[in-house]
């Protein structure tokens, strides 16, 4: 069969980085082609050079045999490929329909926009899915799932043949990334060719027809996915044997660090109670909505509580703020990298700095020697693929910049961990590196807790799991009782029905 | 590596800019490099350039202060009333000081706590301050000092006006408190994205208060400079500084929305300003006609700002 694209001999450097040498990338007609690599391996890049946002040093694409090297992005589009960011790219305050149709809104004569036929596509294309989905609703207000659905129709309604996906199931759970799957079979199905990049190896064999793997920036190969396994994908992802996903430990667990009692705030969570000591790693499951996020942002004072205790170490803390969180000890690591966890225009030494400035400072003046070590230190750890600290954060890749996120509260000193999402987009290599470092951490004492929609890492890592429905925690599971049903049907709310 | 001209452009622009219009000027003018020109430059530079300088913190961390210009009015009208009622020389620079962080107080305070934006609670605060000022002067100037107080102005420190040395001083300080300490770094992270600064447990309040303080207290300096430059403090003195004043931080480099810049940009925007309005002068170039190029030499520097953005 002849490809609908061919990528040959791409190259592309920026400054201090070499993201891709030599790459021959092949896309077949109705093929979904999985495209894997660590963090900064440059998947990304070689998908803005094939959607024309970066002109490539060296090296040739041809679609349908039409060589379309430095088309730009708008030449790109028209020849139909469209691209799904890492990073969602929608208005939040436009509706569903205005989101779609962006830019080629439907006119009446005088130029006006004709909101009729502008809803009446949109309600066509959403109802190809099986959605429930009204195209008046804004987009904020929408679930990331369905934000990630609403770029998904947006690129249909281009009626590209060539659709890339990058890392859309990285903030979905469960059914929705069936749901997801669903929809690129019948993409599939109608002919439509996906480049689909994912962290989530093992669900590749439920979408892909073949991998190609990237490594530094190379090539390494291009198979059926048929003729692989997830330790095989991971040897020629990292170079090296994997030896273990998730790492063991024993970890003697101490005193009660931290203790919530009946923490309620209307409409988002009721009665919530719980315990962590310290030496313990307690997860949260729970589906996008459940409010666990929400649960641990009143505990790190960002929301307001209506009601409900909070004891650290047996006593009574009046948290009403992140600075006094901060002071009690706890850390927060958020869900959203983009928003909350970085300063994109700043330095990588920058961001990492931020939580532990005021350790590092004398009358408010910095100590920048001490202050450098400890960075360094962490950005070494926890692996940081960045040519220099004082690169900007924007320029770093989705899972680097995840890292960073992670370094600037590993540098400090907290007695209660929250991590949200802590390997969202992180590497399978990175991954282990970063469940080691939250053991190290409830090996020197410190309670752990961690919010997952990833139920593996949850069951594997948690010495219990708390799973949230609708705002209440409905069930505790012990690590020995857990299972992946188990859990699952409590997410779901079907078992154990709340009153 | 080979020398990379456009990168050179895009990082320096500014400072090159600024050379080749005093290389202009010196052709054109030889009045331009004399030693007394020069220092007369400066000079009329460090009132702008003392007011940007706390500017800078301020579009730094996102935010704009429009009453620079009132403030420094009513800081002046305050100390030359107390000049006049025979304070001496450190009263009357703790009360004019006093009354620009006040001002800047109220502004942080209502930005911070009243959860109103700054261009709003500032224009406010332009207004008042005026008014204050009108009130308390009567609608009159207030003039004639002793000596002490003249020297702010007036007076020199091994040959070189008093005024270049605050200026110096206050770029010093400004640079070193940005770069090395707290307050500095926060206010670059407010400035990118203060819902992580928050999120990491910073009291961003505490922060973005302080800056306007900062912005109230340099253009209280300013004042204090102007008023005794003057020999008198008037009601209407310092209207528009504040276009000025934004105008050196954003030709500086100083991004209007936050997050990115310096006071050493700031210092070349101020230079710049005063440059370009002495080098007319010398030339004999109608006023009006100054007005213009002023404005499209603003407008230039943004668009090479916005350039150096597109560059990354
Ligand atoms: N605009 C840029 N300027 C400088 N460096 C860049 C830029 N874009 C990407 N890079 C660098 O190129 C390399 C490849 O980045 P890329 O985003 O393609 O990685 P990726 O494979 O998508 O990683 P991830 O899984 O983390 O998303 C990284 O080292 C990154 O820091
Ligand atoms: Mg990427």
């Amino acid at each position: 069969m002849e490809p609908v694209l061919r990528m040959q001999g791409i190259s592309k450097s920026f400054p201090g980085v070499r993201a891709l040498q030599n790459v021959d990338f092949e896309l077949l007609p109705g093929e979904v082609h999985a495209l894997v690599g660590e963090n900064g391996a440059g998947k990304s890049t070689l998908m803005k050079i094939l959607s024309g946002v970066y002109t490539p040093d060296e090296g040739d694409i041809q679609l349908k045999g039409t060589s379309v090297v430095n088309a730009g992005p708008k030449a790109m589009l028209d020849a139909g490929v469209s691209v799904i960011y890492q990073e969602l790219n929608l208005v939040p305050h436009l509706s569903v329909a205005e989101n779609v149709m962006l830019g080629r809104e439907p006119r009446r004569a005088g130029g006006l926009i004709d909101w009729k036929a502008m809803r009446a596509e949109v309600k066509k294309l959403i109802a190809q899915f099986n959605l429930k989905l009204d195209p008046r609703t804004p987009v904020y207000r929408i679930s990331p799932a369905y934000q990630q659905v609403v770029e998904i129709i947006k690129a249909i309604s281009l009626r590209s043949d060539i659709l890339v996906m990058d890392e859309p199931t990285a903030s979905l759970t469960g059914n929705e990334v069936e749901r997801l799957f669903e929809i690129i079979r019948q993409l599939r199905s109608q002919g439509v060719s996906i480049i689909y990049i994912s962290h989530r190896l093992e669900e590749l064999w439920e979408v892909a027809d073949r991998v190609t793997v990237l490594r530094d920036g190379e090539r390494i190969t291009t198979k059926p996915l048929a003729e692989l396994t997830v330790p095989d994908i991971v040897r020629n992802m990292v170079g090296r044997e994997l030896t273990e996903q998730y790492p063991v430990t024993e970890i003697e667990t101490r005193d009660e660090v931290l203790r919530v009692e009946g923490l309620t705030k209307a409409g988002v969570c009721s009665d919530v109670s719980f315990a962590v000591r310290g030496g313990e790693i307690v997860g949260f499951s729970g589906l996008v909505g459940a409010g666990r996020t929400e649960i641990m942002q009143i505990i790190f004072g960002y929301l307001k509580r209506d009601s409900g205790k909070i004891f650290i170490h047996g006593k009574e803390v009046d948290i009403r703020s992140t600075r006094d969180a901060v002071r009690n000890g706890i850390a927060l690591i958020p869900e959203e990298r983009k928003r909350q966890g970085l300063i994109l225009g700043l330095s990588v030494f920058d961001n990492a700095a931020l939580a532990v400035l005021d350790r590092n400072s004398t009358f408010g003046v910095i100590n920048f020697k001490k202050l450098s070590d400890l960075i360094h230190r962490i950005v070494e750890t926890i692996g940081v693929k960045t040519p220099s600290p004082r690169q900007l954060v924007k320029f770093l890749s989705g899972g680097n910049q995840q890292k960073v996120v992670l370094s600037k509260w590993f540098v400090r000193d907290c007695d209660i961990y929250i991590f949200d999402e802590p390997t969202r987009g992180i590497d399978v290599g990175a991954k282990v590196e970063i469940y080691r470092l939250m053991q190290s951490l409830a090996q020197r004492g410190a309670a752990v807790i961690m919010v997952s929609s990833e139920l593996l890492e949850v069951l594997n890592m948690s010495d219990r799991i708390q799973v949230v429905y609708d705002g209440r925690i409905v069930k505790e599971f012990r690590r020995d009782e857990a299972t992946e049903e188990g859990v699952m049907k409590y997410a779901l709310g079907v078992a154990g029905s709340v009153a | 590596m080979k020398l990379d001209v456009k990168h050179i452009l895009k990082t320096y622009g500014i400072f090159l800019a600024f050379l080749l219009i005093c290389i202009i000027l010196a052709i054109l003018s030889p009045v331009f490099l004399r030693w007394n020109n020069i220092l007369n430059v400066i000079r009329q530079s460090s009132i702008y350039g003392v007011m940007a300088v706390g500017m800078t913190f301020v579009i730094l961390s996102g935010g704009i202060d429009l009453s620079v210009g009132s403030v420094l009015a009513l800081s002046g009208i305050i100390a030359a009333g107390a000049a006049t009622a025979g304070v001496g020389i450190f009263g009357i620079v703790a009360l004019g000081l006093l009354v620009g962080v006040l001002c800047g107080l109220f502004n942080g305070l209502m930005i911070t706590l009243g959860k109103i934006t700054p261009f709003v609670i500032t224009l406010g605060m332009m207004s008042i301050a005026r008014g204050l000022t009108l009130i308390y002067s009567g609608g009159r100037p207030i003039s004639g000092f002793e000596g002490a107080f003249r020297f702010i102005g007036g007076g020199f420190i091994l040959g070189i006006p008093f005024p270049i040395v605050i200026l110096a001083v206050t770029v010093l300080i400004g640079w070193l408190v940005l770069t090395q300490t707290r307050l500095g770094r926060y206010t670059y992270a407010i400035g990118g994205n203060e819902e992580t600064v928050k999120l990491s447990g910073i009291n961003s309040n505490f922060y973005k208060t302080m800056v306007y303080v900062i912005s109230g207290l340099t253009s209280a300096m300013s004042a204090l400079i102007l008023t005794s430059r003057l020999n008198s403090g008037g009601p209407n003195v310092g209207q528009a500084y504040e276009l000025d004043v934004i105008a050196a931080v954003v030709i500086g480099g100083t991004s209007l929305s936050g997050g990115r810049g310096s006071v050493w940009g700031t210092l070349v925007g101020a230079l710049m300003i005063s440059v370009i309005n002495n080098g007319m002068n010398l030339l004999g170039i109608n006023p009006f006609f100054q007005l213009v190029v002023k404005g499209v030499i603003i407008i230039g520097a943004v668009f090479l700002d916005r350039l150096r953005d597109q560059a990354n």
